[in-house]
């Protein structure tokens, strides 16, 4: 049985739709309100926006993330900065320039509506977090100041410091404990959601099981309506820029339960990370993509220099600048070393295949900023990026400021999530996911400094309005009740997948697969695809999925405080979510932003797409562990934009 | 290189802890100490063993969650970095490196190296935001912000609240946490407004947790991951005492 | 407002800042008085005749009194309420971080050292002096005038035990004034990044003053009694 896709697209002019539909969309009265309840899963940007606006509403949120405080999440690690289209810099930005950028970046497989209402509301943000005191950085006058990041010609970025995704996620936090205070909004910290529990007449999403992290007690918690705020799955590649702890296991178990999976093999891979060391390395450390404001990327021109570099017998700062290919520049010198993420990521790739890669593994390049520091001097640059350098130092020993960074691209970002409407609603009815947790605003490629502004967006701008359209139908619904069937059933299919977990007692440990479930995506469905890369992906994932169900070792009990455990089930639903990215990936025979399949490129080798064909956004169903999913496609039609091919020469 | 690791492992909150030593061999000299303790907790899970708890995340020093006693140090012997970014060439190799969670009143272990920081989250709760409702607010250049106290407001705010300081206290005093945030709220217009009824309702709310009182011996300064200074305990100061005496 | 000095902690600090303050007023003046001593045995005399049992010295000492009282009491609820913030379990290692004053964690020490050297103190002089005054006497033990500080200076400096006692009294002192001068500025709300440095760099000059003036005393008369030279 397909989904039956309703994007609830309102008619009319593309500036006015937001407008058109806010006024067309049921409210909910302050009195109702109070008495409908509302679950937000997740407490990034996206989630405590939410659940801190929602509650200013008067509605009652429970809130649940699995840190030790909502402050925790991984929203917090954004460094470069949050886009909106204020055109302070007088540069004529305006919300059509955000769109088109947006959209552009996305290599136009997102939808037109969505994309243009985040640019609309990009403004706002800017004026909620300057109100919640959110330190933005400041030029002499006292005004707000910008920088300019990739995929954009105009300087458009907001930023505090290197740190932009703190400062708002503290926002955000400050708001949702001005809410937690009043006692409208409750807090669950140390709590991963293990299921979404439908209605088992209407289907309506009704609550969730929780586990308490410190206790391992299975909890219950029945809601009106739930939102999925947790993030991207990025950490199915193991090594990846994301938290330790980012999982994709609340989306998966959505997906499991009915709701489509949109686009999952959309990834970004960042260009700008600190290349992996060794074999037994947990995690990947990304240097913000500002650094490409003022840092050039380059390579040796010759093989014999690349040889030197990497028996050490020539320092990077020695080479002369006649032998250097600034290849960005030389590709794309309308945009430089500002190109796209997927672009530069993919343009790195290029060299480093051609054996140009300048450490011994041959899996790096080179950031350099000896042009940036003889133009500003070297005070300038440290006010720009000096936290950024110290933290490179910090890691690798060398010096930023006499030998130039190296960087290759990691994984970073998830633009693929849950299929959402307008409304944010999925193809569950009361269930809704924002941020990275969807599929919705970013295409195939997301442009720097625009995550942020979608959580934020979803968070304060959006969901606080379309939600009340659902919960207007439930004003005269009772208090859910958990002792219901769905409810037990659900509780004890968690219950018995925990103890089938601790019963294995196999011989290898749950990051052991893991790792290799890593290696198995990066280099089967990382950077470039194939269809050959593809199917043994999905033969082998497969493999290892049975593997993991007869061979893990999870140590440790079910009523304590269990790390193992944890990492067990998340990595139980990477097991499958990995296939499901290949199948969704081989499905894909086009290349566009983050998806790049090898047989589809330009002579040039760029991105080829083919509009005709894949103008859609692939929507997955669930049908069971070993089953293969069944896929609905969503048409992306363009009223209003022309879909050229990406073009960021001239 | 080879470490001998001192351990610290408690069961719950209500069991008796005790230091365990562990080996750990062959660890290369650019991994980072959090990926030496995964390479220790996958040698236990592989003998059957109970791996070592202990609180990470971001591993970019920004969520604050890692939180290490290391050898008398919050955050491990280097300066201005949390635990998650030390890097085992700063040990000698063959070192016994003695590993502890928080220790503070207000900070009780949940088991081995993690410890309950929900007190940090009250105090904000009790009055560290802006009032402002969502959308009812003015276009963000409307008021001007001189650079400088933007970027004093800015250094307090980095703040990640991990609980070094708190830990780190002979005091037990979660002062420079509460200064930070009133503080880097005090420098700016918009937070000015309700700055009175800030600083009273986190210091009352700080002391009903049971945090010690300050002494200023400048510990906290000294091993907070972000620097913070204690001039923002005077500020704090400063705040609370006028708030006071217009009562 | 009443209750803040005692319910808050930072209300308790304050009165730990403004009792310390009038303290710190007082051993300057004291000090300075002292100093007198050096240059002329009968211009000290004259103060101490100025201080003896009049209604407004009386009224002083009391206030006095009631300052050392509350600082002292105070420093015993703090470090009471401090150690149980602490919690039962300790770490196993520990350290002095950088740049923090091995003084600023032993104020504690300190002050108890200063407290016993003012017991001494006291029956060296207030009781040789001002109790005796009170007492409707006009010799003290000694067989001195209770108004002859000088010649009680130089008695009571004369025998090495006493020297010695002294100037251990006046390190703690100088140690605790070290960290107490500025932490009680800090406490009021008196500094930032700017002014920080200023009021340490204060803090070690008032306290280098006060101990460089009592010791000099001390060692002065000491040098004068037992070298034949002089």
């Amino acid at each position: 049985m397909a989904f039956k896709l309703d994007s609830k697209i309102p008619a009319g002019e593309l500036a006015q739709k937001w407008s058109n539909h806010k006024a067309a969309i049921k409210v909910v009265s302050p009195a109702n309100k109070r008495k409908l309840d509302i679950i937000v899963v997740g407490t990034g940007l996206g989630g405590a926006s939410a659940a801190a606006s929602l509650s200013e509403l008067g509605y009652n949120v429970k809130i649940f993330c699995i840190q030790d405080s909502p402050r925790r999440a991984h929203s917090i690690a954004a460094q470069g900065g949050i886009n909106a289209a204020k055109n302070y810099q007088n540069d004529n930005d305006s919300v059509y320039r955000l769109y088109y950028d947006t959209i552009k970046g996305g290599d136009y497989r997102a939808r037109e509506a969505n994309v243009y209402r985040l640019a609309e509301v990009s403004n706002l943000i800017i004026d909620q977090c300057v109100a919640q005191g959110v330190p933005f950085a400041r030029e002499y006058g006292g005004l707000l100041a910008n920088r300019s990041f990739g995929g954009a010609q105009v300087s458009r970025t907001f930023y505090a410091r290197g740190q932009t995704g703190q400062q708002l996620l503290l926002g955000a936090y400050a708001a949702l404990n001005k809410e937690i205070a009043t006692g409208h909004v409750t807090s669950y910290t140390r709590h991963e959601m293990l299921d979404i529990v439908l209605d088992d007449k209407t289907g309506e999403a009704c609550g969730i099981i929780a586990r308490n992290l410190v206790t391992g007690e299975i909890e219950r918690h029945g809601a009106h309506a739930v939102v999925i705020a947790t993030g991207g799955y990025g950490n199915v590649f193991f090594l990846s820029t994301n938290a330790m702890a980012s999982n994709g296991s609340a989306a998966f178990q959505c997906y499991r339960k009915g709701a489509g999976f949109a686009n999952p093999c959309f990834t970004q891979i960042h260009p700008t990370c600190i290349p992996v060391h060794g074999t037994q390395q947990s995690k990947l450390t990304l240097m913000s993509e500002s650094l490409r404001n003022d840092g050039r990327i380059w390579v040796p021109k010759k093989l014999e220099d690349v040889e030197a570099l990497r028996k050490g017998t020539l320092k990077p700062s020695e080479i002369a600048e006649e032998d250097r290919d600034y290849y960005l520049e030389r590709r794309y010198p309308a945009f430089g070393n500002l190109v796209p993420r997927d672009v530069a990521s993919r343009a790195a790739k290029e060299r480093c295949d051609a054996g140009y890669g300048v450490n011994e593994t041959g899996l790096a390049v080179f950031l350099d900023f000896k042009t940036a520091i003889a133009v500003h001097g070297k005070e300038v640059i440290e006010k720009r990026y000096g936290n950024l350098f110290d933290m490179y130092k910090e890691i690798t020993d060398v010096n930023p400021y006499d030998e130039p960074m190296q960087i290759f691209p990691a994984v970073h970002y998830t633009m693929g999530g849950i299929w959402v409407d307008y409304n944010l609603m999925t193809t569950i009815p009361g269930l809704y996911a924002i941020g990275e947790a969807n599929f919705s605003d970013h295409g195939a490629n997301r442009l720097g400094a625009s995550a942020l502004m979608q959580g934020l967006a979803d968070g304060y701008f959006v969901l606080p309005y379309t939600i009340g359209d659902y919960l207007s139908k439930k004003i005269q619904a009772p208090k859910v009740a958990t002792d219901t069937p769905a409810f037990d059933a659900a509780e004890k299919a968690v219950k018995e997948k925990i103890a089938k977990l601790l019963s294995i007692n196999g011989s290898r440990s749950v990051d052991d697969i893991h790792r290799q479930l890593g290696l198995i995506m990066w280099d089967n469905v990382g950077m470039a695809r194939t269809k050959e890369s593809l199917e043994k992906a999905i033969v082998e994932i497969a493999a290892l999925r049975k593997e993991f169900w007869k061979d893990v070792k999870v140590v440790g009990t079910a009523d304590s405080f269990n790390v193992e455990l944890e990492k067990a089930l998340r990595l139980a639903d990477f097991l499958e979510l990995g296939e499901l990215m290949a199948r969704d990936a081989l499905n894909r025979e086009e290349s566009c932003g983050g998806h790049f399949r090898s047989e589809h490129q330009t002579a040039e080798g760029e991105a080829l797409r083919h509009d005709v064909e894949f103008a859609y956004a692939a929507v997955w169903e669930y049908k069971g562990m070993d089953e293969a999913p069944e896929l609905t496609k969503e048409d992306l039609t363009y009223e209003f934009t022309h879909r050229a091919q990406r073009n960021y020469k001239d | 290189m080879n470490f001998t690791l001192k351990i610290w492992r408690q069961r719950d909150a209500h069991s008796k802890g005790e230091f365990k030593e562990y080996k750990v061999t062959d660890i290369s000299s650019d991994t980072s100490f959090l990926e030496m303790l995964d390479i220790l907790n996958n040698d236990l899970v592989h003998k059957g063993e109970e791996p070592v708890a202990f609180d990470h995340d971001c591993r970019e020093g920004i969520c604050g969650m890692c939180s290490l006693h290391i050898d008398g140090h919050a955050h491990g012997p280097s300066q201005a970095v949390t635990t998650c970014q030390i890097y085992m060439r700063q040990f000698k190799d063959g070192a016994t490196i003695t590993i502890e969670p928080w220790r503070s009143a207000a900070f009780p272990v949940i088991r081995d190296l993690v410890v309950n920081r929900n007190a940090y989250d009250q105090i904000l709760q009790a009055g560290g935001y802006v009032s402002v409702r969502t959308n009812s607010v003015p276009d963000g250049n409307a008021i001007p912000i001189p650079q400088a106290d933007a970027e004093e407001s800015m250094d307090a705010a980095a703040c990640v609240g991990c609980g070094a300081c708190a830990a780190t206290c002979k005091n037990g005093s979660a002062m420079l946490f509460v200064a930070a945030r009133v503080s880097s709220l005090a420098k700016l217009p918009q937070g000015r407004v309700e700055g009175a009824r800030r600083a009273k309702a986190m210091v009352a709310k700080m002391d009903e947790l049971g945090f010690g009182n300050c002494t200023n011996t400048g510990a906290c300064q000294a091993e907070c991951p972000k620097g913070i200074s204690i001039a923002h305990i005077a500020r704090l100061n400063r705040e609370f005492l006028c708030a006071k005496l217009k009562d | 407002m009443g209750c803040f000095l005692t319910n808050s902690s930072l209300g308790r600090k304050l009165v730990m800042s403004i009792s310390g303050c009038f303290l710190v007023l007082f051993l300057l003046f004291h000090m300075a008085m002292n100093v007198v001593a050096l240059i002329s045995g009968e211009a000290y005399n004259m103060i101490c005749g100025f201080l003896g049992a009049n209604w407004y010295a009386l009224v002083g000492t009391a206030v006095l009194a009631l300052g050392v009282l509350v600082h002292f009491v105070y420093a015993f609820i703090l470090t009471y309420q401090n150690r149980k913030a602490r919690g039962n379990v300790r770490y196993a290692v520990t350290v002095t971080e950088k740049g923090v004053d091995w003084a600023s964690k032993n104020m504690l020490v300190l002050g108890v050292i200063v407290i016993l050297g003012l017991a001494l103190h006291m029956t060296h002089f207030w009781s040789k002096m001002m109790l005796v005054e009170l007492m409707g006497e006009h010799t003290n033990g000694l067989g001195y005038s209770p108004t002859d500080g000088a010649a009680l200076i130089q008695y009571t400096f004369s025998q090495w035990y006493n020297v010695v006692l002294y100037l251990v009294w006046f390190a703690a002192l100088w140690l605790h004034l070290n960290h107490g001068v500025w932490s009680m500025l800090q406490t009021v709300g008196w500094a930032n990044d700017t002014w920080l440095p200023r009021i340490k760099c204060i803090a070690k000059l008032v306290s280098g003053v006060i101990f460089l003036g009592f010791a000099a005393v001390v060692v002065v008369f000491f040098i004068k009694s037992n070298c034949c030279c002089c």
